[in-house]
């Protein structure tokens, strides 16, 4: 088993903490990690990546090749976009259907979704807006987390508890915040059968 | 047990485990975390290991020598241009030796992810002859700080251990399996000439440096991280890695040892025979290395100039940027798929200054200045503000090294250039700009300097700055006249009240420095109070 998954987004969206989640969730199934991450001056702001790698096997790369990526998991649509080169080809693209604009030429964003919708293998959700429903649309990534479960190589009850481990510092508040929005995000993944906007 | 944790903090555990007393550093990226871990760390709290940040690179290094000076394990951290600024220190002390073992790591950032240039440090290491250790993994990070402390209280010398960004920022599961060792007690030098480098002891430790050579390379021959492995199915190629970039190798062949003949490097000097043995076993060598094409010149210099080796200076391999694993998979000869091209909609995100960040309430100030003194005239400095260089801001013209913005607008007022603008971040200039000031103020250069004071070195993730609440009275120290020295607070509000403080002091013909001052939005309210409990016990 080997799965490469790429998450995207700009700095400060989250990334990295949905990256923690899967490999302390990773780690805790007694399995192999690397998970790559852009501290410094791309944070501010930028667009930011992280590489995250599980196996049964060593891993050697900190980087995934081109072309390798079983999943692209965006908190943005444009910024999933930007990782194309990595999709495998039978891979798969999950993204957060709400833009984050803070440049002058943002394209149109009907045409990213437009984009996006000629791949196959796809999902766009409207994780900000469950996530504010929720009461803190901070947890996007987490709801992205949910709907991305059947596509990782680890049981989402090993999900479930990485959150709890991780969340736990902040309170119980914010650690069902968390679990409830990764749960929204599993059945909304499970419905889901075409974006519409 | 395994532990989630980056390249950067497995090493920074491993010197904890090796019997560390102190680590000394500035903040520059991707080495931040490693003196960060520390200063977490429960451990080196109860053990009283030294962690407090430095104000340059130069005063951690010599303050990382005094430790070993009087016996005791010590690390110095940096980033690779940070090695520029304590080259002279490094240089010196690879010549008098060490006492308790010294560590230098050093973090390149190939592809200048958060730098200014991609200068490999196996170059500084080679120039001052000491030992340099490459992990390629996080658990050789851990694993290998104990052995640098020992090799360089071995050897005498302190050891250079070089990090790239990848390794740095990267997690993986890593054992903490070395039983940790006591520190040292205080022991002085047997022999304290080795330290006092006047030219008659100096010509003595040099020529002991010279002679070490041999057996530096006898310890890298028989060191178990440089490993031969001849391929008994294939000997069209063989593979010399270093570092970081053996793990793009291992992805091609896909973990099969047998492929190729590789010889993997993780410690220099370089291990000549295994190289000859190689280089006679295969037809054509491939040397990968992250970094300069230092080992293909070597190999060169060897075997006389040959096609027989192949790396970034016969084109196999790109001459800038990093590595990654479709770049060593084309030079080895594995085919890959043609990846999937990027959509033509997507559009470039640089990074920018963040919301409500007072840095850009100043370049709005200076901003609207340029129309009556002129472009190009803004020389600027290592930080955040650098993004200041950028649109929409385009501000600032310069940036070269920490503390270059005065030294700059001096040259240029100098050569006749008015109203120069030097604008430069409290932390970078305690670190280098205050010699530089005071040049200026000998001078009576007219240039004015703006200190955009955040209270922190904001751009590696707000650490301490050493110049929290100093600032005016360093100033009047240099010799900064009072009535030219002015604390502004840069906020919308006072855009106007601002422009008229700058637009004086800039047609003011002699040093004006203006502090503008406002705390980094990234800090929290906690740090924010800190930091003015600071400057009140310090006024």
């Amino acid at each position: 088993m080997n799965a490469n998954i790429i998450l995207s987004g700009v700095g400060g969206q989250g990334i990295l903490t949905i990256a923690a989640v899967l490999d302390t969730a990773a780690l805790n199934e007694g399995l192999y990690v690397k998970q790559s991450e852009v501290h410094g001056m791309s944070q501010r702001g930028g667009a930011v990546e992280s590489h995250v790698r599980i196996s049964d096997k060593e891993i050697y790369s900190d980087l995934i090749p081109q072309g390798k990526a079983d999943l692209i998991l965006s908190v943005e649509p444009m910024e999933l976009l930007r990782y194309i080169p990595f999709l495998k080809n039978d891979g798969w693209l999950l993204t957060d259907s709400h833009t984050f604009v803070n440049i002058i030429d943002y394209p149109e964003r009907h045409e990213l979704y437009k984009q996006i919708k000629l791949f196959p293998n796809h999902i766009i959700i409207k994780a900000t807006n469950v996530a504010k429903d929720l009461g803190n649309s901070k947890a996007a990534n987490m709801v992205l987390l949910g709907a991305s479960s059947t596509l990782l190589p680890i049981s989402e009850e090993s999900i479930r508890n990485a959150i709890r481990q991780l969340f736990e510092p902040k309170g119980e508040k914010v650690v069902n915040l968390n679990l409830v929005a990764f749960e929204s995000g599993i059945n909304l993944a499970k419905k889901y059968s075409e974006f519409v906007f | 047990m395994r532990n989630l944790v980056l390249g950067n903090e497995a090493l920074a555990q491993g010197a904890i485990d090796a019997g560390l007393s102190g680590v000394y550093a500035y903040p520059g990226t991707p080495s931040t975390e490693i003196t960060e871990y520390i200063q977490h760390s429960k451990t080196a709290k109860e053990d009283h290991i030294h962690y407090n940040w430095s104000a340059n690179e130069k005063t951690a290094m010599e303050a990382a020598l005094g430790m070993s000076y009087a016996g005791k394990r010590s690390m110095v951290v940096m980033k690779h241009v940070g090695l520029n600024v304590a080259s002279d220190v490094f240089m010196n002390m690879s010549v008098s030796g060490v006492n308790g073992g010294l560590v230098v790591v050093v973090a390149d950032d190939p592809s200048m992810h958060s730098s200014q240039n991609e200068q490999d440090s196996r170059f500084y290491g080679k120039f001052a002859m000491v030992p340099i250790l490459e992990p390629s993994n996080q658990q050789e990070a851990y694993d290998f700080m104990q052995y640098a402390f020992d090799l360089s209280e071995e050897i005498k010398l302190p050891v250079l251990f070089r990090m790239v960004t990848r390794l740095s920022h990267s997690r993986s599961g890593v054992e903490f399996r070395a039983k940790k060792r006591k520190q040292n007690p205080i022991k002085l030098p047997e022999d304290t000439r080795q330290f006092a480098l006047i030219p008659a002891y100096a010509k003595i430790q040099f020529e002991k440096l010279v002679k070490k050579k041999p057996v530096l390379i006898e310890k890298s021959e028989t060191s178990v991280y440089n490993r031969l492995c001849l391929s008994k199915r294939d000997k069209s190629l063989g593979i010399i890695a270093c570092g970081i970039a053996y793990n793009y190798v291992m992805e091609n062949v896909d973990e099969d040892k047998d492929f190729f003949s590789i010889l993997k490097i993780s410690q220099y000097p370089l291990p000549k025979k295994k190289i000859k043995e190689l280089y006679d076993y295969c037809d054509e060598i491939l040397v990968v290395e992250e970094g300069y094409p230092m080992i293909e010149e070597i190999l060169h210099n060897y075997f006389d100039e040959n096609d027989k080796i192949k790396g970034k200076l016969s084109g196999a391999l790109p001459l800038t940027g990093e590595l990654n694993p479709n770049m060593v998979g084309n030079a080895t000869g594995f085919f890959h798929d043609k990846p999937k091209k990027l959509p033509n909609i997507v559009k470039g995100r640089p990074p920018q200054l963040c919301e409500g960040c007072g840095h850009t309430d100043l370049f709005n100030a200076i901003n609207t200045l340029l129309p009556e003194i002129g472009n190009k005239k803004v020389f600027g400095d290592i930080g955040c503000y650098a993004l200041g260089a950028l649109p929409p801001l385009n501000t600032i013209n310069t940036l070269i090294d920490m503390g270059a913005s005065i030294t700059m607008a001096k040259g240029a007022a100098d050569a006749g250039l008015e109203n120069v603008i030097a604008v430069i971040g409290d932390s970078t200039f305690t670190h280098s700009g205050m010699t530089g000031l005071l040049d200026a103020v000998n001078e009576k250069t007219p240039i004015t300097v703006v200190i955009s004071d955040n209270s922190s070195v904001a751009m590696t993730g707000a650490q301490d700055s050493s110049a929290v609440g100093r600032l005016e009275s360093i100033c009047l120290g240099i010799g900064v006249e009072p009535e030219h020295l002015i604390t502004i607070i840069p906020l919308k509000k006072n855009h106007d009240k601002n422009v008229e403080i700058l637009r004086k002091e800039i047609w003011h013909k002699g040093v004006s420095v203006i502090i503008s001052q406002r705390a980094c939005v990234r800090l929290s309210r906690d740090k924010k109070e800190e930091i003015k409990q600071k400057i009140a016990s310090l006024n």
